[in-house]
């Protein structure tokens, strides 16, 4: 039981400390796609240190809210991690807490902080971000309910744990439509949630065209480095569901031996990155859509789950 | 065939039978004339894959021919033709005008896909055998799809792509319950297709020519308004 309370603190440390470096190695794959140098893949660590010695300033006009944010956005997708499968396919101690709806529920909370935050800082491109947010969310959110619906449907469970065995047991269930279309509309899922291309730039520095960035554009010093710390842990915490969920437990522990959890970071890690070598291709190869045809992908996104659904039902 | 392989059979089967309806969706949703063909090239191609994984579960040789004759015409043939005979200024314009908004199309399309399912229910209820689950109700929804297509594109390529579609959704359903249907049958609906192809792209052509444009809406009426 202890060694279970202390794999569960190891995944959060893993998330916490290396989800800086998976924000770096994502863009130098780009900057090298892009045939440019790029900082060095540490560089976000550097910046979050810079910015938490930093004066912080926040406006007399805000809330509370304003202050409680980046704490709030910081500490959801510890939550989050704490329920799902990072280095073992056993569950862990905190494992059934909550299920998938539950880890989407604590990560949303962190985005209705975070979009509340925006507006309360009364910058108007902070609330322009904010209600665009909002719009790409609601239309995501009937995808990821079907998503959901297919998986419980298949797995007869909701518990990423059981979830994930399923789909390599029998092997052949790798194949299964509902298990490969799954994977397709959660990756647009993913997409659509981190603000990436096709959706949004996450590296564009034009405000009238910002989605996501533009709702932390008002933090400085600390509030800054948490919120950008957040938000790499965002999508890390996204890529380890798709992963170690959604596609396979491959590479993750069987047994409680320290060696082996240990040997489950870097093959994760390794999986992570050919995670980001899919992002890279997707990102350098597609354009940004225009803020009305986001319906749109989304639009497919859904189609694409609702098929899953389907073939599934149909009992294959 | 090993019986160890047929459960990895029947799940690429039911994977290419996914994707199929996917490619159906995009017919639907599709903008671009160019993007529209390639979707088609990649329906074709599934049904192509679906035939073979078919002929290698049961055994039988005649649906690898009719995988070899789908290949040739549909993936080969056909759209070469349609590249050959319609006029390039068709290919390079981006919006196709259609009669709903595409997220519109979209859900109405969905919903078709589920009629089909529940259509089909009753059937496959009774034990039809694993591919013809699968395809059956994939390939009616094709039908479906491309019969949507033709009903909501207003463009005349667009239309004949709707309808290849459709023609791909009967033969999808049909490779899992017909097995042993003559090859000349099979040869004959190839031929067919290739014609109807022939005509209907030489017909926009002249069209295109005489008109200047292939947008079927505008073309209810005899005189110019």
């Amino acid at each position: 039981m202890e060694e279970r309370i202390l794999y569960n603190l190891l995944q959060v440390v893993v998330v916490v400390g290396l989800s800086p470096l998976v924000g770096g190695v994502l863009d130098r794959l780009k900057e090298i796609v892009q045939s440019k140098r790029g900082p060095s893949v540490f560089q976000p660590y550097r910046d979050i240190w810079k910015l938490l010695h930093k004066d912080e300033i926040v406006s007399e006009e805000s809330t509370w809210l304003f202050r409680a944010t980046p704490y709030v956005a910081f500490v959801a997708p510890i939550f989050v991690t704490l329920l799902i499968p990072v280095l073992t396919r056993y569950p862990l101690f905190f494992a059934f807490m909550g299920d998938m709806l539950g880890g989407g529920f604590v990560l949303a909370l962190g985005g209705f902080f975070v979009a509340l935050a925006a507006v309360d800082g009364a910058n108007p491109y902070g609330t322009m971000g904010a209600s665009r947010t909002r719009m790409v969310g609601f239309l995501a959110e009937p995808v990821f309910i079907i998503v959901f619906f297919t998986v419980s449907f298949v797995a007869g469970s909701t518990i990423p744990y059981i979830v994930q065995s399923v789909w390599i047991n029998p092997l052949s269930n790798f194949f299964a439509p509902s298990h490969v279309l799954t994977m397709l509309a959660f990756l647009m899922l993913i997409l659509a949630e981190d603000a990436r291309i096709p959706v949004d730039n996450p590296s564009g520095h034009f405000e009238l065209a910002m989605i996501d960035k533009s709702k932390a554009l008002e933090y400085s010093g600390r509030g800054a480095a948490l919120m950008k710390w957040a938000g790499s842990m965002k999508l890390f915490v996204l890529a380890i569901i798709f992963l170690n969920v959604l596609v396979t437990p491959w590479g993750l522990a069987e047994s409680t031996a320290p060696g082996e959890v240990l040997l489950a970071i870097p093959l994760v890690l390794f999986k992570v990155l050919l995670f980001l070598l899919v992002l890279v291709v997707v990102e350098s190869s597609l354009a940004k859509l225009r803020l009305f045809r986001i319906t749109e992908f989304l639009g497919a996104a859904f189609i694409t789950s609702v098929v899953a659904l389907a073939t599934s039902a149909s009992g294959i | 065939m090993g019986a160890a392989m047929t459960p990895y059979l029947v799940h690429l089967n039911a994977m290419t039978g996914g994707l199929f309806l996917l490619a159906a969706f995009a017919i639907v949703a599709t903008r671009q004339m160019s993007a529209c063909l390639r979707w088609f090239v990649a329906q074709s191609l599934l049904l192509t894959a679906s035939a073979a994984v078919i002929g290698i579960g049961l055994g039988s040789g005649h649906l690898a021919a009719v995988a070899v004759i789908t290949f040739l015409t549909k993936v080969v043939v056909t759209p070469w033709l349609l590249r050959r005979t319609v006029r390039r200024e068709l290919y390079s314009r981006r919006e196709i005008s259609q009669v709903f908004n595409i997220p519109t199309s979209l859900l109405i399309a969905a919903a078709l896909t589920l009629l089909a399912y529940g259509v089909l229910y009753p059937v496959t209820a009774l034990g039809v055998g694993a591919f013809a689950a699968i395809n059956l109700p994939v390939g009616l929804a094709g039908l479906f799809l491309g019969a949507y297509t033709v009903a909501v594109r207003r463009e005349a390529l667009a239309q004949l792509i709707g309808l290849l579609g459709m023609e791909n959704g009967a033969f999808l359903a049909a490779v899992s319950i017909a097995h042993d249907l003559p090859l000349i049958a099979e040869l004959a609906a190839a031929f067919d297709v290739l014609v109807t192809a022939l005509v209907i792209g030489l017909l926009t052509r002249r069209i295109y020519d005489r008109v200047g444009g292939t947008s079927v809406g505008l073309l209810d009426a005899l005189r110019e308004r």
